[in-house]
C-alpha cells in the first residue's frame, strides 16, 4: 500500500489549544479520507510553540538548532500540510508566521495545503482569506479552497458543531484529493547544484530574484 | 598546515564598560594584532572588507601593504575581497602590486560578504551575486595570466589590449581561496579552477559545513584536479581561551551576548553547542578543533576569530600569545601526524612558483584546467 505524510503545525499557545484541537480534527479527518482512498498515512505534528525561542534564534543566526531543524525537516517531507494558527489582531499570529519565515523558501511549491484557524469571534474568519491564502499562494503552495474557521461558538454544539465538522470534512475531503493525486514529494536537496559551469558564468543557470 | 587569524575589522563598543575605539585605534589595532600574530608563530593574517560604518578596513591592500613592510614571514590575505561589486581590474593591480611589495607573502580570499546593501553603492544589484562572482573572477584571472586581454561581458565596460599592471610577482597570480557560508555555487567555482575553497564555518553547524566541503571535495576530483582528499580546504573558527574553562565563560559571555550577527539570540551554550565557537582552556581548544578534520578530512588553512565584539586589545593580544605558545604547536604536530602524505598543504608563491618552473622544463601545465570546460576567452592565456 502507497504511504503519504501527512504533516500539521499548529501554533497555539495554551494548553488545552483550540488551535491544537481544530488541528487534530482536521488531521484526522484528512488521515481518514487518504485511508478511504488506500493510502497510508504517516503523521507528525509541529506544535510551534515548542520551538518559539529556536525560531527566534534561527531569524537571529540563520541557523536552526537540531530540534528545529527536525519540525522543519517533517515539514518539508510532508505530502500534504495542516497550517492552523490563532487569530490575532486580524492575522496569523507572530510565531506561525515566523516559523514559516525560517522555513526555506521553496520547500512549499506545489505542496497540498489547509489553512484553518481559531478566533475569539467569528468576525475573524475572514484572516484566513487576507492573511494566511496569500502567505502560502507567495510560498507557492497548492492551498485547498475551503478554509476552515473554529469560533467559540463552533464549539458549542448543536448545529454549529454540526456545520464545523461539515466544513473540516469538505476541506480535508480537498487536501486528501490534492495529496492523492501527486507523487510523494521529494524535499530538495540545498547543496545540489542546479546549473552547470557554464550555465553560471553566463548567467543563465542561477533564478535570483 | 597554516595557522592564522582573519578579522571583520568592526567598530564595536566594548559591553562591559561602553568604551568604543575611534576608527584610527581601531585600525592600529589590527595592524598591532597583526605583527603579534606573526611574533607568536602563526602563518597568515587575513582582513575583511567592508564598505560601511561600523566597520574600518574599506581598504585592505592599504593595510596589508603597511603590514607587509613591519613583518618578514607571515602571510597576508583576506576575508574575503569582495569579488562581486569590486572592478576585476582594480583586484588584479591591487594584489599584484602587494605581492611585490610583500615578496609574494599575499593570497587572497574571494566572496560575496554579508552586507546587502554594499551592491548598489558600487553600481551593482545584489540579484547578480552569484552570475557577478562567477564574471568576475573569469576576468581577473585572465588579467593576470594574459598580458593583454581583450574583454567583453555583462557588468562592465569592455577592455580591450588592456594590460594589468604590475604583472604577478614572477608571472605567478596569488593564490585564491573562495570564501563562502551556504553558496554551493561557490564550491563548483573553487572546484573548478582547483582553487581553495574555504569554508567561514563559524557561523553555521558542522553538519553544513561538511556538506559544503563534501561538495567541493567531490567536484575538485571531477574536474580532474587530484583526488577529493587532495582538494585545498580552509576553515574559519572562533576561540576565546583562558586558564581554567570557567574563567574564560564569565569573561566571554558579555560580548558574546551582544555581539554582532549572532547577539541576543541563542545562549553562548547553544552557539557553542551548534557552531565551532569554543569558550574555555587552551586543551579545550586543542580539542574541538583536532574534531574538525573529522567532518572535512585533512584541510590546510586554519584560521580564527579573535578580535571582534568589542574585546579590547590587550585581551586580543593575550588570546593570541595563548594560541602562539600553547594551542598551535600542539595542533600543528597532531594535524600533521594525522595527515597522509599525498595531501598536499597549501600553496604559496614559492610552491606555485616552483610548480611552474618544473611543469615548464617539463612540457605540462600546472594551471591547467578542465578540458571541455573553457569558455569563450577562457582558454586563450
Amino acid at each position: 500500500m502507497s504511504r503519504r505524510r501527512l504533516a500539521v503545525v499548529s501554533a497555539g499557545l495554551r494548553v488545552p489549544s483550540s488551535t491544537r484541537l481544530l488541528a487534530d480534527r482536521i488531521a484526522e479527518a484528512t488521515s481518514d479520507e487518504l485511508s478511504r482512498r488506500g493510502f497510508e498515512v504517516d503523521l507528525g505534528v509541529v506544535e510551534v510553540r515548542e520551538h518559539a525561542h529556536d525560531v527566534v534564534n534561527h531569524l537571529a543566526t540563520g541557523f536552526p538548532s537540531e530540534s528545529l531543524q527536525a519540525a522543519l525537516d517533517l515539514v518539508a517531507g510532508a505530502d500534504g500540510l495542516v497550517a492552523v494558527t490563532p487569530i490575532f489582531n486580524a492575522s496569523y499570529s507572530g510565531l506561525f508566521k515566523s516559523f514559516f519565515d525560517v522555513l526555506g523558501e521553496r520547500t512549499l511549491v506545489d505542496r497540498p495545503v489547509l489553512i484553518a484557524a481559531t478566533g475569539g469571534t467569528v468576525r475573524h474568519s475572514l484572516a484566513l482569506e487576507h492573511a494566511l491564502r496569500p502567505m502560502f499562494s507567495y510560498l507557492r503552495a497548492a492551498v485547498v479552497p475551503t478554509a476552515v474557521f473554529a469560533a467559540p461558538e463552533d464549539w458549542g454544539g448543536g448545529d454549529a458543531q454540526g456545520s464545523l465538522r461539515r466544513r473540516i470534512e469538505r476541506a480535508a475531503g480537498e487536501l486528501a484529493a490534492e495529496v492523492a493525486r501527486r507523487e510523494p514529494a521529494r524535499p530538495a536537496d540545498p547543496y545540489a547544484l542546479t546549473a552547470t559551469f557554464e550555465q553560471l558564468l553566463s548567467g543563465e543557470g542561477t533564478d535570483q530574484g | 598546515m597554516q595557522f592564522g587569524i582573519f578579522t571583520v575589522g568592526d567598530v564595536t563598543p566594548d559591553p562591559t564598560n561602553g568604551r568604543v575605539p575611534s576608527e584610527r585605534e581601531r585600525i592600529k589595532a589590527m595592524v598591532t594584532i597583526a605583527l603579534k600574530a606573526e611574533e607568536v608563530g602563526l602563518d597568515v593574517f587575513a582582513t575583511g572588507e567592508h564598505h560601511n560604518p561600523p566597520f574600518v578596513p574599506s581598504s585592505p591592500t592599504t593595510m596589508l601593504g603597511y603590514i607587509a613592510a613591519r613583518t618578514s614571514r607571515l602571510i597576508l590575505s583576506t576575508a574575503t575581497t569582495l569579488i562581486t561589486t569590486n572592478d576585476p581590474v582594480k583586484i588584479a593591480e591591487d594584489y599584484a602590486m602587494l605581492q611585490h611589495l610583500a615578496d609574494g607573502r599575499v593570497d587572497l580570499m574571494l566572496g560575496r560578504g554579508n552586507t546587502g546593501p554594499v551592491y548598489p553603492w558600487f553600481g551593482q544589484d545584489i540579484r547578480n551575486a552569484i552570475p557577478l562572482t562567477f564574471h568576475n573572477y573569469d576576468l581577473l584571472r585572465r588579467l593576470w595570466r594574459e598580458d593583454v586581454v581583450d574583454w567583453q561581458g555583462r557588468f562592465r565596460t569592455p577592455l580591450q589590449s588592456f594590460t594589468s599592471t604590475p604583472r604577478p610577482l614572477d608571472g605567478v597570480p596569488p593564490f585564491v581561496w573562495h570564501g563562502a557560508i551556504r553558496s554551493p555555487e561557490v564550491a563548483e567555482l573553487a572546484a573548478y579552477y582547483g582553487d581553495g575553497f574555504f569554508a567561514n564555518h563559524i557561523f553555521w553547524p558542522k553538519e553544513h559545513t561538511q556538506r559544503m566541503v563534501e561538495l567541493y571535495r567531490t567536484r575538485f576530483a571531477h574536474y580532474g584536479h587530484g583526488s577529493p582528499e587532495q582538494a585545498i580546504v580552509g576553515l574559519g573558527g572562533q576561540v576565546f581561551m583562558r586558564k581554567n574553562s570557567q574563567d574564560a565563560v564569565r569573561e566571554f559571555r558579555p560580548y558574546f551576548d551582544n555581539a554582532p550577527v549572532y547577539g541576543h539570540g541563542p545562549s553562548l551554550e547553544e552557539f557553542t553547542a551548534r557552531t565551532p565557537l569554543t569558550v574555555g582552556s587552551p586543551q579545550q581548544v586543542i580539542d574541538r578543533t583536532l574534531t574538525f578534520r573529522e567532518y572535512v578530512g585533512d584541510y590546510q588553512r586554519q584560521l580564527f576569530l579573535v578580535d571582534h565584539a568589542g574585546l579590547p586589545l590587550k585581551t586580543v593580544l593575550e588570546q593570541l600569545d595563548i594560541l602562539g605558545e600553547e594551542v598551535v604547536p600542539v595542533l600543528r604536530r597532531e594535524f600533521d601526524a594525522l595527515r597522509p602524505a599525498h595531501v598536499p598543504d597549501a600553496p604559496t608563491h614559492a610552491s606555485l612558483k616552483a610548480a611552474r618552473d618544473a611543469a615548464a622544463a617539463g612540457g605540462s601545465d600546472p594551471d591547467a584546467r578542465p578540458a571541455g570546460g573553457a569558455t569563450a576567452g577562457v582558454g586563450n592565456r
